[in-house]
């Protein structure tokens, strides 16, 4: 029990991990939505761009959406953000700063697709097969334009009946392959090297602002989220209440049209304190219909 | 235990997590459902169509259906919506957002059902594939072929051993260009739906955030409240019964006492705790008429005072002490149970 305490605890403390947690569950999510992926080329001649590209581009737009709809942050943001001032006043620095750590992590997950489309090579193949050049390719060489146009668009079909021997259709394979796990690794080598250099060289620029940044915009998270208990607890205790002072209200009622004997025996003290005062069929069924007809207002005062 | 009440807790204190994970639940069945389900197109010019758009249409509308009927709280915007006025008033911005938030959980499985199917392309495949452009794909100037007869030739494109028209136009050219416009579909409606999410999601601290909290923390507070009634209700009951049973067996050993002229036990100090438990019924013979009369005269659901020595009752003035209820613990667990 203690260990799930401080587990609740330690989430609650650094909201920062809970997101880093999310962001790279999106990130694996990502690779096994590829691989659960049926990728099929169209093998058309108009249709394979469109759909190589669209497979290596829709998907990222809807994982950094997904990143920033997860994002707990993104709603203390724009409510921060888009408050009327009020007693405190606003620092755009901490907008600023919370922002960026927001597309920071949502940038993770699409990344990772386009890399891991990169690395499998097959978009790039459907994408760019039909723009390749004839004069490479033996097979290719001797062929009317029209006919060439169709069999360049076949080459990432492996089992098409057209392709199934080809040879050229697997030197085009391999080669626009090389070119995309090249880019592939080209774009993992330059983001690694950028992050890297930009933690190295943070603490060189705007420290203090920095720390200021982080402090508050973790102050704003806790905040929230302590408001929220709050309000959860007060609902709780404000509902105790209401019933409270009903059945009160209801035990009155029925004193004053009812000629029920006060009670005084001492043996059953405690369990008759709980009934309330309602002690027969009746009175039970007018507390619940009082309890649907007439709801007590909002008001324990 | 302390486990489970802490762990109630934290999902009760955040009872957007506990419905978040019960979407998170439909989605996957949903999903599931999907890969168990055996789709079987039935390669006939006017029921692929039916069948096709059926298994698209049909199970997310289930799905929607059963989103509501899980969700606990359905129960409670009924009962709101329909309460009488009576002492308190009704805001229907609160229940707009109970019925907003209930509906937006309930549409996730469906979408992802649509999602799912589209993305996976059978179901487009049976459909549209007497739809398919002949001309650009195929043969079309194939002699011999009316067009009744080649509708028929080209549903049969989702079965593949029977497909008989691969000089019309080739099987695999066909499933693959259905397949590329329903994965395109596909992706297109889940970038819809992502992007609608998150505008929703962050228009709304621009707009209505004021108004937004207040419904939050009302509709929450209705929830409780009903939550705490019942339970209150409940240990009423018990204390109800508790008495009732304990008047009635007094009832019986009084009885017993006037009919068979029974010395009357009294209960002195030197006997035990357990012997006063016995309520005067202290032989076979007794019990079994207490359980006779059980059966066959349950008392009236009327508790009353016990009897007064003077044999008058009313003293007027005196009236007992008010004792509220003892104060209830705060770590109660409450949750929906779906």
């Amino acid at each position: 029990m203690d260990r799930f305490r401080m587990i609740f605890q330690y989430f609650q403390s650094n909201s920062e991990s809970v997101m880093n947690g999310i962001c790279g569950l999106l990130a694996l999510a990502s690779v096994k939505m590829y691989t659960c992926f049926d990728f099929s080329c169209p093998c058309l001649p108009q249709y394979n761009r469109a759909y190589g590209l669209g497979i290596m581009f829709v998907p990222p737009i809807i994982l950094f959406l997904c990143g920033l709809i997860l994002n707990r942050q993104t709603l203390v943001m724009l409510d921060e953000w888009r408050r009327p001032q009020g007693h405190r006043k606003k620092d755009l620095d901490v907008v600023r700063y919370m922002c960026s750590s927001i597309m920071q992590r949502a940038m993770v997950a699409p990344v990772v697709w386009i890399i891991v489309t990169l690395l499998d090579g097959k978009c790039l193949i459907c994408a760019f097969s039909g723009s390749m050049d004839p004069e490479k390719f033996v097979g290719f060489a001797n062929v009317t334009t029209v006919q060439l146009e169709q069999l360049l668009a076949k080459v990432p079909c492996k089992d098409d009946e057209l392709m199934r021997n080809n040879t050229s259709r697997k030197a085009v394979s391999r080669y626009l392959r090389c070119w995309s796990q090249a880019l592939g690794w080209s774009i993992l080598l330059i983001l690694i090297v950028a992050a890297f250099l930009a933690r190295w060289l943070r603490p060189c620029f705007n420290q203090d602002t920095l720390l200021q940044a982080r402090h508050w915009s973790n102050y704003i998270d806790m905040e929230q989220k302590i408001f929220e208990e709050t309000c959860c607890e007060h609902s709780r205790l404000f509902a105790h209440k209401c019933i409270l002072h009903f059945f009160e209200s209801m035990r009155q009622e029925i004193k004053l049209h009812s000629f029920n004997l006060p009670r005084q025996g001492e043996g059953d003290e405690g369990e008759e304190d709980l009934l309330q005062g309602i002690t027969d069929q009746h009175q039970v069924n007018k507390l619940l219909k009082t309890w649907y007809y007439e709801k007590p207002p909002l008001d324990v005062s | 235990m302390d486990k489970f009440r802490m762990i109630f807790q934290f999902f009760q204190s955040n009872q957007e997590s506990f419905m978040n994970g019960i979407c998170g639940i439909m989605a996957l069945a949903s999903t599931q459902m999907y890969s168990a389900f055996d789709f079987n197109c039935p390669c006939l010019p006017h029921y692929n169509m039916a069948y096709g758009l059926g298994i698209l249409l049909v199970p997310p509308f289930i799905l929607f259906l059963l989103g509501f009927v899980l969700n606990n709280n359905i129960s409670m915007l009924a009962e709101e919506w329909r309460r009488p006025h009576g002492q308190r008033g009704k805001d229907p911005a609160v229940l707009r957002y109970m019925f907003c938030s209930m509906a937006q959980r309930a549409m996730i499985a469906p979408a992802v059902w649509v999602s799912v199917t589209l993305l996976d392309g059978k179901c487009i495949t049976c459909a549209f594939c007497t739809s398919v452009p002949v001309e650009a794909l195929g043969n079309a100037s194939h002699p011999l072929l009316s067009q009744g007869e080649i509708q028929r030739v080209l549903a049969r494109i989702p079965c593949k051993e029977i497909y008989n028209g691969q000089e019309l136009i080739a099987n695999e050219v066909a499933v693959r260009y259905l397949r590329c416009i329903s994965q395109a579909l596909g992706w297109c409606f889940v970038l819809l739906m992502t992007t609608l999410a998150f505008l929703v999601r962050s228009l709304r601290p621009c707009f209505s955030q004021a108004a937004f909290l207040k419904s939050r923390y009302w509709s929450h507070y209705i929830d409780i409240e009903r939550k705490l009634f019942d339970e209150t209700c409940a240990e009423h009951a018990r204390s109800f019964a508790k008495v009732c049973i304990q008047q009635f067996f007094e009832g019986m050993s009084t009885d017993l006492v006037a009919a068979h002229c029974h010395r009357p036990r009294k209960v002195s100090a030197d006997m035990g705790e357990a012997s006063k438990k016995l309520l005067g019924i202290t032989d076979q013979g007794t019990m079994n008429m207490a359980l006779k009369s059980w059966h066959r005269c349950k008392p009236p659901l009327h508790i009353h005072p016990p009897a007064l020595p003077s044999g008058n009752g009313w003293t007027g003035e005196g009236q007992p002490p008010v004792h509220p209820s003892a104060p209830r613990r705060e770590t109660a667990a409450y949750y929906s149970s779906v």
